[in-house]
């Protein structure tokens, strides 16, 4: 098996205050995991808001430079400045999905222009019919088309087209990964299924991974395979994701899955949560421990 | 009825504008009759743009132009006297301001003034509605922080200072600091991560039963109303199309929408297949003829083309405004069914 992207031991961490008053964050901290060519995926990275997750995104895109560590897709290292050509390369190769389709569009720019810039940048095309062959094919992937989205300006469309659309804008190049930074946070309740099912039929069909960052449990067991949790920068819990998230080892994971809002007793006002459970995970924050593995597959930090 | 303390009776509020000679009318409220009891959480859940901030701003006596109240009334039975706040003066609103009536805000980012510390800004909200100064006013607000599990020194702090969880906390005892007998609650975790999400969750109902206020409480997270209310509303496109006892509503649902929305949470230990609701919400300037849901509904007749459905009584204590009220229950999965039983 080969592998399409290793993220091996990569830590960052970021240097905060002036000179008198400086404070190191150390937002990720030895984060190691990797995905292959051959078995398309969902991979999940949950964790809070400040549990790095974002931070960890933002490296494989290439956003930001780890620390240390090193970040290799296909084989070639992608964590170090690298040339323009080399860089085009890689952005047509692992494509990003932000949080806020209200936020990651111009509002003043119509949506057409996007897909548009990113195919004649990515698929090198110039001929209007070939961009707009590229353009509809793309919004088709994602159930939307291009006589409905041409001319449109973000504020014309609804919440959940708007996310379809940065999706499709995505898919332009024909990424083997998509990094999709908390898509449906954003996104009403009744839409969020139709972007969750969409990621889904991305891997069953097109066979393009996708990371995504999450923090809500519920729609990770949904559709992801494999997950990590992570708790202020470190991994804390990494494995297949049903045998993680139906019985959680780590005391973090089993404090996440137990504030997870069940609708099993509604109408019944259960809304505590055990104390000691907040205090055990508390408990673990800023300790190195180490990662072991279980005979399930999964790795668990033990301290 | 002296148990309700708010009745909303055939509330119209409409957003009339007139730019260069075209006028457009937007149709956020329409028709909407309801009541909220004394000593209950009650939850209207709705997507963006089905007008259900549009009624909250209305319950909250926001109402400012574009927005108009066309038709209806809105009745606070409040200790201090009955008022409608479609109809009273704005001295009459002051009076119940905060005391009686009160609001926690979505963004604690934003609702919070950055440049004020947390002290100064509870002087603002809360010193004349308490009418208390110096000592009295600074054992009233401590002991509310300490309700709230808030350090006493949250006071001097700057907003930045806080964390989103503790902000989110200081927000809702700037707002319950009065004890008032209403609040209205927008979204008020939408922003928060799942563990202090609970938390908060788990503060405003505490509160809310230790003053015996009654809570209206808005969000679109159907597992939010699930474990927080009593009761909860489906606004959709302006309309309230069902209402009722938060169980039932979860495992008896009777409207269609309400059915899609609890049929498509996902949970953990369950990967079959979700449905997607196809379509978009309407356009409240030009929404569709007869039911409103009838262009996404799987169960449309032609008779919801045409004729709007009345909000009518369907079990105890439960409205729904369908016509096919009777054959909703296929909709709902079998496990949830299986729930009923439990």
């Amino acid at each position: 098996m080969s592998t399409l992207l290793d993220v091996k031991n990569v830590s960052k961490q970021f240097t905060m205050g002036g000179m008198l008053s400086r404070k190191i964050v150390r937002a990720v901290e030895d984060a190691s995991m990797s995905l292959s060519v051959e078995k398309p995926e969902i991979f999940t990275i949950i964790g809070e808001s400040g549990s790095g997750k974002t931070t960890l995104a933002r490296m494989i895109l290439g956003l930001e430079l780890p620390s240390s560590g090193e970040i290799s897709f296909r084989g070639k290292t992608v964590s170090h400045r690298v040339g323009r050509a080399e860089r085009l390369e890689f952005m047509a190769n692992v494509q990003p999905v932000f949080q806020n389709p209200f936020e990651a569009f111009n509002p003043l720019k119509r949506i057409d222009r996007y897909l548009e810039s990113t195919a004649t940048r990515f698929l090198k095309v110039t001929q209007r019919d070939d961009i707009d062959a590229a353009m509809d094919g793309a919004l088709q992937k994602v159930g939307l088309s291009l006589a409905e989205v041409r001319g449109r300006y973000p504020h014309e469309m609804s919440g959940g087209q708007l996310q379809r659309a940065a999706i499709a804008r995505a898919l332009i190049p024909n990424p083997p990964l998509l990094v999709a930074d908390e898509p449906v946070s954003m996104v009403d309740a009744s839409l969020r299924m139709s972007i969750v099912n969409l990621l889904k039929s991305l891997r069953d069909d097109l066979k393009v991974s996708v990371i995504y960052i999450t923090h809500d449990l519920a729609t990770a067991y949904y559709i992801s395979n494999r997950l990590i949790i992570m708790q202020r920068g470190r991994i804390v819990e990494m494995g297949d994701a049903r045998t993680v998230l139906d019985n959680p080892e780590h005391p973090y994971s089993r404090l996440l899955k137990n504030s997870v809002l069940s609708t099993e007793d509604a109408g019944a006002g259960k809304l505590a949560t055990d104390p000691g459970m907040v205090a055990l995970a508390g408990e673990l924050v800023g300790k190195a421990g180490r990662l072991v593995d279980r005979p399930d597959e999964r790795s668990v930090r033990v301290y | 009825m002296t148990q309700d303390i708010l009745t909303v009776e055939g509330l119209k509020a409409y957003y009339q504008m007139n730019y260069f000679g075209v006028s457009r009318e937007v149709r956020a409220v329409d028709d909407i009759t309801m009541t909220v009891r004394k000593n209950e959480i009650y939850g209207i859940a709705g997507e963006s743009s089905s007008g259900k901030t549009s009624f909250i701003k209305v319950l909250a006596a926001a109402i400012r132009p574009p927005m108009r109240v066309v038709d209806g009334s809105v009745k606070f039975n409040f200790k201090s006297g009955p008022i409608d706040v479609t109809t009273a003066t704005p001295q009459q609103l002051d009076a119940i301001r905060w005391r009686s009536l009160s609001y926690i805000m979505q963004g604690s980012m934003s609702t919070l003034n950055p440049v004020r510390r947390i002290g100064k800004t509870f002087e603002d909200f809360a010193k004349r509605p308490l009418a208390a100064s110096g000592t009295p006013y600074r054992e009233r607000v401590l002991g509310h922080l300490e309700r709230l599990k808030l350090p006493a020194d949250v006071l001097n702090a700057y907003p930045h200072e806080l964390s989103g969880g503790m902000r989110q906390r200081v927000t809702i005892g700037l707002a319950t600091v009065c004890h008032p007998e209403f609040v209205i609650a927008d979204e008020p975790t939408t922003a928060l991560d799942v563990v202090v999400q609970k938390e908060v969750l788990g503060l405003i109902r505490e509160i809310q039963q230790d003053m015996g206020s009654s809570v209206v409480f808005v969000t679109h997270d159907m597992s939010v109303h699930a474990n927080m209310t009593d009761r909860v509303g489906i606004i959709y496109a302006g309309r309230l199309v069902e209402e009722g006892p938060t169980r039932q509503m979860f495992f008896a649902p009777k409207h269609p929408y309400t059915a899609h929305l609890v049929a498509s949470l996902p949970r953990i230990g369950d990967t079959t297949q979700r449905p997607a609701l196809e379509g978009r919400p309407p356009s409240l300037a030009n929404p569709p003829q007869g039911c409103r849901f009838h262009p996404r509904c799987p169960l449309a007749i032609d008779k919801c083309k045409t004729e709007v459905p009345p909000l009518i009584p369907v079990a105890n204590d439960h409205r729904s405004a369908c016509w096919r009220w009777q054959d909703v229950a296929p909709l709902v999965k079998p496990h949830q069914a299986h729930g009923v039983m439990a």
